[in-house]
């Protein structure tokens, strides 16, 4: 292990004596990690807004005004009992009128309406998937043998699908898989650069490779500095990168984020784990690039 | 590699007391090389070496020559498993080489200098550095490096350049460069690809001076060339390869008598009619 400190120096001398392909990979990492930087987190929160839209998809069970309370009940368990249901809340007619309100931005609604609500009191049902929709549907009012559906309660007066569901389960189904499909193309894209600019830097030297074998090199005695020089570069050029995505964040995102509760609300990784995730990976590629393409000079 | 020191230099008492080649010192004791019907297929099927015996006793200097393509750079490749033989077998101090596993190569190169047509330096290092590396890579430690570098650059001639990176120097002084790297762990076994290949013929017999000096301390020598006149002057023994076979074995009967590194220097220059040492010794 005496040797670790020959392998730092032989590490730096490389670094200092090819200054412009150490330089040319550093600018490699910084971009690409940049460029991560700034997606993830843009990525991430568009998938969560589009969970956040799926989340709204919700089945309302509209129950008759004269059912008892007994019913009302028996049904909520009934209800809360099935498969791929996550939440049932009920909703008399008090507090249907008051959501009302609250969507009209009107105050006496009840006024307007003699003093008489016509609002029935509903289930409304959320579930776990919003592919299970009909599934949920299905149990709660099955197809009598004639094929009509019959309602597993008296109570239940009818069964309501948001409007636009069906559309919003494509869209949103369709962006989630864009999403999926460009941060894998950024990856496999950030890989190959990183790791082309480093085997370009490396084949620049292949013929010190070959030197140092012949003057009988173990090839790990060869392999360690280059490691070292990858984790070098990979950690320069991410740190690079994490520094500008900092001072984005403060100049840019953060006033933005006091202004605009949309920016705020944002569920995306914390900053503190995403630079230890593009640092780390940086270095990783960086050390395993330099690793790697050594492997092709080295057989003997 | 303190034990290769120690014997070098008992190994160079006993050939000044003795004042006879060390070829003749120890019968006993296995050929250094040792070739068996060796036989070389490149791929694509060309022959390089066809059932080639050769055997080369410890302390010998021996020269291999002809014609380009006849084989001699790639006897210098087998020696350092840098190919292996389609048959036949290659021994090294008594062991075939081709027999030991792939991680025990950088062992065997560390036991064998190697001198190339090309220098083969290490361009981003000085001629300290360079010279060093082949001490590092055996994981000497840091005061010997410091101690064995300068000495041996200065027996090369390269006391006052040992800061200069390589391209800052001539032919000839990046050949002592690379001599001095072949040598400074004072392997039983050097071997020389054409190192006069690419100088003119004052350098070579500098170069060719510092060989036979370093032969004299007890190591063996094999030095390909093509260059005829200059074996023909040395009047060592010469392997002759025509295509892949050995055509000529001359053995030690043209031996000169055991002179020193200077007369040989002299002799050297006046029959090839270079007039006599100007002022460059070994």
């Amino acid at each position: 292990m005496g040797r670790i400190p020959f392998f730092l120096s032989e590490a730096y001398r490389a670094l200092r004596r090819n200054a412009a392909p150490s330089l040319a990979a550093i600018v490699t990492i910084a971009i690409t990690v940049l460029l991560v930087g700034v997606l993830v987190p843009v990525l991430e929160a568009s998938s969560s807004k589009t969970d956040d839209v799926r989340d709204q998809i919700s089945l309302k069970v509209f129950l008759f005004k004269s059912s008892d309370r007994a019913e009302i009940r028996d049904l909520e368990e009934q209800i809360a009992a099935l498969p791929n249901v996550a939440e049932v809340e009920y909703v008399n007619s008090t507090q249907a009128l008051k959501i009302l309100e609250e969507q009209l931005d009107e105050q006496n609604i009840l006024s307007a309406l003699d003093n008489r609500n016509p609002l029935p009191p509903s289930f409304n049902v959320r579930l776990d998937d919003p592919d299970n929709l009909e599934a949920v549907q299905a149990a709660l009012s099955p197809s009598d043998p004639s094929g009509s559906p019959q309602p597993v309660s008296a109570a239940i007066e009818e069964i309501v699908v948001a409007d636009q569901t069906e559309q919003i389960r494509e869209v949103t189904g369709a962006v989630k898989i864009l999403l999926a499909v460009i941060a894998v193309l950024l990856g496999v894209a950030s890989l190959f650069l990183v790791a082309n600019t480093i085997r370009l830097s490396i084949y620049a030297r292949r013929r010190e490779v070959e030197v140092m074998r012949l003057v009988g090199a173990t090839n790990w005695f060869i392999r360690w500095p280059f490691v070292i020089e990858g984790v070098v570069v990979g950690v320069t050029g991410a740190m690079i990168a994490v520094g500008i995505l900092f001072l984005g964040k403060v100049t840019i995102v953060d006033p933005l984020s006091e202004k605009f509760a949309l920016v705020e609300n944002l569920n995306t990784i914390a900053f503190g784990p995403l630079i230890i995730l593009l640092v780390g990976s940086a270095m990783a590629v960086a050390a395993l690039g330099s690793g790697i393409t050594l492997r092709r000079f080295l057989q003997i | 590699m303190a034990y290769a020191r120690r014997r070098s230099r008992t190994r160079t008492r006993r050939s000044r007391v003795d004042e006879a080649p060390t070829a003749h010192a120890r019968p006993e004791r296995p050929p250094i090389v040792q070739l068996r019907e060796t036989t070389v297929v490149y791929p694509g099927g060309h022959v390089a070496l066809e059932r080639v015996s050769l055997s080369i006793d410890r302390g010998e200097f021996l020269f291999v020559v002809g014609p380009t393509g006849c084989g001699k750079s790639t006897l210098i490749k087998l020696l350092i498993r840098e190919l292996e033989p389609a048959s036949g077998s290659v021994m090294v101090t008594g062991r075939d080489i081709n027999e030991m596993s792939r991680d025990k190569v950088p062992l065997l190169r560390r036991r064998i200098g190697t001198v190339f047509q090309d220098y083969k330096l290490l361009p981003n290092r000085t001629v300290y550095d360079n010279v060093a590396y082949a001490l590092q890579v055996t994981a000497t430690p840091r005061a010997e490096i410091r101690r064995q570098v300068p000495e041996i650059l200065r027996m090369v001639g390269l006391g006052a350049k040992i800061h200069n990176y390589p391209d800052q120097l001539s032919g000839g002084e990046q050949q002592r460069v690379s001599v001095a790297r072949a040598f400074v762990n004072h392997p039983p076994l050097l071997l020389a690809d054409e190192p006069t290949g690419n100088l003119d013929p004052e350098t070579s017999i500098g170069i060719m001076q510092l060989l036979y000096r370093i032969n004299r301390s007890g190591t063996t020598l094999v030095v390909v060339t093509h260059d005829r006149e200059m074996v023909d002057k040395m009047k060592r023994r010469v392997v002759q390869l025509h295509e892949g076979r050995v055509i000529r074995d001359q053995s030690a009967g043209l031996y000169a008598s055991e002179e020193d590194t200077t007369e040989f220097g002299v002799r050297l220059r006046s029959e090839m009619g270079l007039g006599e040492g100007d002022g460059k010794r070994d």
